[in-house]
């Protein structure tokens, strides 16, 4: 497939100068509408590669409805029109042959953890098998790396067997991040992972998105205002379907903002 | 609305009258319950007390004679079974497959709704009507005659309905968020069908497919007038042959033969029953191995 081969990650192994790299995804007067409404509008904004891109924002902000249409999933939800234009790895993501090969690039965690209803291993190995990997020995090995990255490993390698569904909730939503690790995702998308999770575990998976921008470029949406000073490179803060402002992340925080409302909002004085 | 209690854990006028409602509709579900194993058990006793000094191995597998009034069921019993498996070899794929398209593929539209309303309508067709319709489509248009073929057909598309909406049911009750975890890693809706969809609906689909297979075994009219006869002394060797069949020699023997013993129509009775609960049994032990192994 042409896509596949133009989706590829663009081999990054040292950190030149970010203004250098060319941009992982590049957002071009993105409107999204759901019917009538508009959930999104006017958004322009381009990531890096290997950078952590958070988005904050209160809710119906349009957030998530901006994630969904970075890896299309506009197409399952009925009623939501995309217009604007995505480019992911230069390439137009509404003008590609093949959806199924820029969505497995693209490792997506839910709000609220997704256990497919099957074993633990079965979760983790589910997208090694589907890109054609029947290999025992190389599944044991990715299902281990993922589950270990995840911060879950240590927890369920007793019982790798049991109903992935069956874990508990901070536990199932840590799977969820090893099941898009194991995609070997170009980026990842996080939706506010950490709402069903402790905030012990929280701060391990923090860890772990620190360690694996080395490799992935990271959208992080979170309502937690300080997950996202604490990881995000730059930041965008989402208000009402707007874009309102786009900064590196310890300038919004220290009052370097463009718009008063983005101030507010950080600083917790929202009303 | 009762005020408020003074000691914490003492239980109020409100909380004792819910009770007594909770106690009192517990009895009602309980009564209705029992109320609807009755009609069963008196069935199932009438036919054993009745029917039971017919059973025989020699009812069991030798062909009626002297009329019906002597002699055993075999053909009959024989037919049943190329009946309903015949029928079922048509219904289940082709209803499955149907299923599955109209729940996972078609979207929401006019078109999908009008079929699924003729679907809904179609499982309410009387069986005669399905009979006549199975003469007239298969017996003489396709000219298959009367044969098993034809009156399987007749049975398979008066089934079809029912595993349709069962079906679809059962993919309708598995979460849409498995399904969007999936697609979100790249799976196609195929993949996402075999790997997720199918293997949480299955004991579902097995449901309609057994009540089917009693309702297929049972039903009288759809074979009437298109494969199943009155008496023949040939067993079927091909779809394309004629047979005898437990529902309709039930009808036979129960009507048409003077002077035939009491118990032989409780008896052709208590195998056909039978016959059903085996069939049931077997996907019945299937469908709880399987829910020993998939559960969310």
């Amino acid at each position: 497939m042409v896509d596949s081969a133009i989706l590829s990650p663009t081999t990054g192994t040292t950190t030149p100068a970010v203004d250098a790299v060319p941009p992982k995804l590049e957002v071009r007067d993105l409107t999204i509408r759901y019917g009538d409404a508009v959930a999104l509008r006017g958004v322009n904004l381009s990531i890096r590669e290997h950078e952590i891109f958070g988005i904050i924002g209160p809710a119906n902000a349009g957030k998530t409805s901006f994630l969904k249409a970075v890896n299309r999933m506009d197409v399952f939800t009925t009623g939501m029109r995309v217009a604007g234009e995505i480019r992911f790895n230069g390439r137009d993501t509404r003008r590609l042959n093949n959806v199924y090969a820029l969505r497995s690039r693209i490792g997506v965690v839910f709000p609220l953890p997704v256990g497919l209803p099957m074993t633990v291993y079965e979760n983790v190995a589910l997208s090694p098998r589907l890109r054609g990997i029947k290999e025992k020995a190389e599944l044991d090995v990715i299902v281990q790396r993922c589950l270990t990255r995840a911060a879950l490993w240590d927890e369920v390698k007793d019982r790798l067997h049991a109903l992935g569904s069956l874990l508990s909730g901070g536990q199932q939503q840590r799977l969820t991040i090893a099941r898009a690790l194991s995609q070997e995702p170009d980026l990842l998308m996080l939706d506010e992972f950490s709402i069903a999770v402790d905030p012990v575990t929280t701060m391990r998976i923090e860890d772990v998105l620190k360690e694996l921008r080395k490799e992935v470029t990271i959208i992080l949406v979170t309502n937690l205002v300080q997950q996202a000073r604490r990881l995000a490179d730059r930041t965008a803060f989402f208000l009402g379907g707007e874009c309102v402002e786009i900064g590196v992340t310890e300038d919004l925080f220290t009052g370097e903002v463009k718009d008063q409302r983005t101030r507010d909002y950080v600083e917790g004085r929202f009303g | 609305m009762a005020t408020a209690n003074p000691t914490m854990f003492q239980a109020s006028d409100l909380n004792h009258h819910n009770e007594r409602v909770q106690k009192r509709y517990r009895l009602l579900f309980g009564l209705m319950t029992l109320l609807l194993i009755t009609p069963v058990l008196l069935i199932l006793g009438t036919l054993v007390v009745k029917g039971g000094g017919a059973i025989s191995w020699e009812f069991l597998l030798t062909a009626p004679t002297d009329g019906m009034r002597t002699g055993g069921l075999f053909p009959a019993l024989l037919g049943t079974i190329w009946l309903v498996t015949v029928a079922l070899l048509l219904s289940v794929p082709i209803g499955i497959f149907a299923a599955i398209y109209l729940s996972e593929y078609a979207g929401d539209n006019w078109f999908t709704r009008t079929i699924n309303l003729a679907i809904i309508n179609l499982a309410g067709v009387p069986s005669i009507v399905h009979a006549l319709f199975g003469l007239g489509a298969f017996v003489l248009f396709f000219k298959f005659g009367t044969s098993i073929l034809a009156a399987s057909l007749t049975l398979a598309v008066m089934t079809m309905p029912v595993v349709i909406v069962a079906t679809r049911e059962s993919l309708q009750a598995v979460p849409q968020a498995f399904r969007e975890a999936c697609w979100n890693m790249g799976a196609t809706r195929w993949q996402t069908i075999r790997r997720v969809v199918l293997p949480n609906s299955i004991t579902g689909i097995l449901t309609g497919v057994i009540l089917e297979v009693s309702r297929t075994a049972g039903e009288t009219a759809p074979i009437m007038f298109t494969g199943a006869v009155f008496f023949t002394p040939f067993l079927p060797q091909s779809v394309f042959d004629q047979t005898m069949a437990l529902s309709l020699h039930l009808f036979v023997t129960a009507t048409q033969v003077p002077g035939i013993a009491d118990e032989v129509p409780f008896g052709v009775a208590l195998v056909l029953i039978g016959l059903v609960l085996t069939m049931n049994s077997v996907s019945i032990a299937f469908r709880m191995w399987l829910r020993g192994k998939k559960k969310w």
